[in-house]
């Protein structure tokens, strides 16, 4: 297997033999952020391609197809209009945390995008708390989007944004529940650690019955979490304009979407870490020579080709539920997936306990 | 003394949580200030990541930053309108607050200048988890498994209260 460790510890041999440790460890970091969010831009963009794609394919439709071959370009021309369009002050709006609001969210996503392990030895925040330090940062997002909300002066705007957070606390929960499902069958919680505990057979496989049932709660508490597919309601255009992102435009608005799609790709990649194994290749025990195979495919080929399926099947899930009312939606959380969580919590213990995974 | 990467990142977050807990009170609109605490919050996160505590560092991100300052804003936007501006000091209540003020800050001046400090030992490397989880579940000598079910008992008081409060007649 490619160890991506092996460039970073060449990079810091030659940083330190020309400078002092501090200086090295601070232009390190910076190289460190500048490659983050050319990662997080590239990902927006593909993302947002996917998408248009995806929702063509479904609605029998072509997509994007006029600018580039099979409309490649065309989200980098929707890239620049949104760079070069105004952003409008609003009157009456508190101008401070209207122009705060979107960098709150980006924030937090970035801060839970750093946090995916794309590659062996290539991890950026690799804390041995890293599964509880990533839900502590998209916790964060809620109160960005709260902010744009009341700053906006605007009631849809508010109402959007109320929604948004009741849907994104509740739905929180759930998430929480199914990590920690799995949580306990690896009692790790360091991403890294988790992927290497994969190596002879990914969760979704070693936990059968109880992971399964985390895996599905994790998929439709993600798609909640992040104000997508059924669960658009603060957002839900027929009734509130476009939530709380209304009454933005230019790349304050820009910010938001981008955002939203990376945020998607988060939970994809969560779920393909802790549930498909990360960039672990698909390794059977006792098939010496397949596993062998499957090691010369590249880590982040495996983990991108995870993310992009689980982010795939949410897309699937989008394009062809109609959207719940808000109450469905609470009562979805609070009477169904908690319970049921919390019941599927038990039986991994109970499993755990008398070792009946594999 | 040398300057250090560390000394610099101290300095630097000191600064931030200085600058951001001044605004937070001097400020009049009230979002403004629970945006300013959440920046506060922000910084003593990062306090404790440099210290290597990210256990420490993530509790406080999810309960502080994500929980207590949403919770704060949510009841601000469902009680108070855009308009809502701080009423002006009068000036009986000016003395009394100065006056209270000082108290605190000598009080807190005296303890911190008298206290002997024990030397740091510093460890690099994070703490284990399994360590966190044996002491939080521990009911041994440095056990905390009976603040911990406090609180739950408490936690689950106030859910049940909530209910009742909110409940439909």
């Amino acid at each position: 297997m490619f160890d991506f460790s092996i460039v970073t510890s060449w990079i810091h041999g030659v940083l330190t033999s020309v400078m002092p440790v501090g200086v090295a460890v601070f232009i390190e970091c910076i190289l460190v952020g500048v490659c983050l969010l050319l990662a997080y831009a590239i990902i927006a963009i593909i993302m947002i391609f996917m998408e248009r794609k995806v929702c063509a394919a479904f609605q029998c439709r072509l997509g994007p197809m006029r600018v580039g071959p099979q409309g490649t370009i065309q989200v980098f021309a929707d890239v620049i209009k949104m760079l070069i369009k105004e952003i409008i002050v609003i009157r009456h709006s508190d101008k401070f945390l209207y122009n705060l609001a979107p960098y709150v969210v980006i924030l937090a996503s970035i801060l839970a995008f750093a946090c995916l392990p794309v590659n062996k030895g290539m991890e950026i925040l690799d804390f041995n708390v890293g599964v509880f330090f990533l839900m502590a940062a998209s916790s964060i997002g809620i109160v960005g989007i709260l902010l744009a909300g009341w700053s906006s002066n605007n009631k849809y705007s508010l109402i959007g944004a109320m929604r948004s957070g009741a849907q994104m606390i509740s739905y929180e929960l759930s998430i929480g529940l199914s990590i920690l499902t799995i949580v306990v069958l690896t009692d790790t919680m360091q991403f890294s650690e988790i992927v290497a505990r994969q190596a002879d057979g990914w969760f979704i496989f070693k936990g059968h019955i109880p992971a399964i049932i985390a895996f599905v709660i994790y998929l439709i508490a993600g798609n909640a979490e992040v104000n997508r597919g059924p669960f658009d309601l603060p957002e839900a255009e027929s009734e509130l304009t476009a939530g709380y992102h209304t009454e933005y435009s230019g790349m304050h608005f820009g910010l938001f979407y981008v955002a939203e799609f990376v945020n998607l790709f988060i939970i994809a990649g969560v779920a393909a870490t802790i549930f498909l194994g990360g960039w672990m290749p698909l390794h059977i025990s006792g098939l010496d020579g397949f596993n062998a195979v499957m090691d010369y495919i590249p880590g982040f080929v495996w983990f991108f080709a995870k993310a992009f399926f689980v982010v795939w099947l949410l897309m699937w899930i989008k394009w062809t539920f109609p959207r719940l009312r808000i109450d469905q939606i609470l009562t979805l959380e609070w009477k169904y997936l908690v319970p049921i969580g919390l019941c599927n919590l038990l039986l991994m213990v109970i499993c755990v306990v008398f070792g009946w995974h594999f | 003394m040398e300057i250090t990467l560390e000394f610099l990142v101290f300095l630097v977050l000191a600064v931030f949580i200085c600058a951001c807990s001044i605004l937070a009170v001097t400020t009049k609109r009230i979002l403004r200030a629970a945006t300013y605490l959440l920046f506060v919050l922000f910084g003593t996160a990062g306090i404790y990541f440099q210290l290597n505590y990210s256990f420490l560092g993530a509790v406080q991100l999810l309960i502080y930053a994500g929980g207590i300052t949403v919770l704060y804003v949510f009841s601000i936007l469902l009680t108070s309108s855009q308009g809502d501006k701080a009423e002006k000091l009068k000036r009986s209540k000016f003395l009394p607050g100065l006056l209270t003020a000082v108290a605190g800050f000598a009080v807190c001046l005296f303890i911190t200048l008298k206290n002997q400090f024990i030397s740091s030992s510093f460890e690099h490397g994070e703490l284990e988890v399994k360590t966190i989880g044996h002491a939080l579940m521990g009911a041994d000598k440095y056990g905390y498994v009976l603040p911990f079910e406090v609180i739950s008992v408490l936690l689950l008081a106030c859910i049940i209260g909530g209910l009742l409060i909110a409940r439909k007649r």
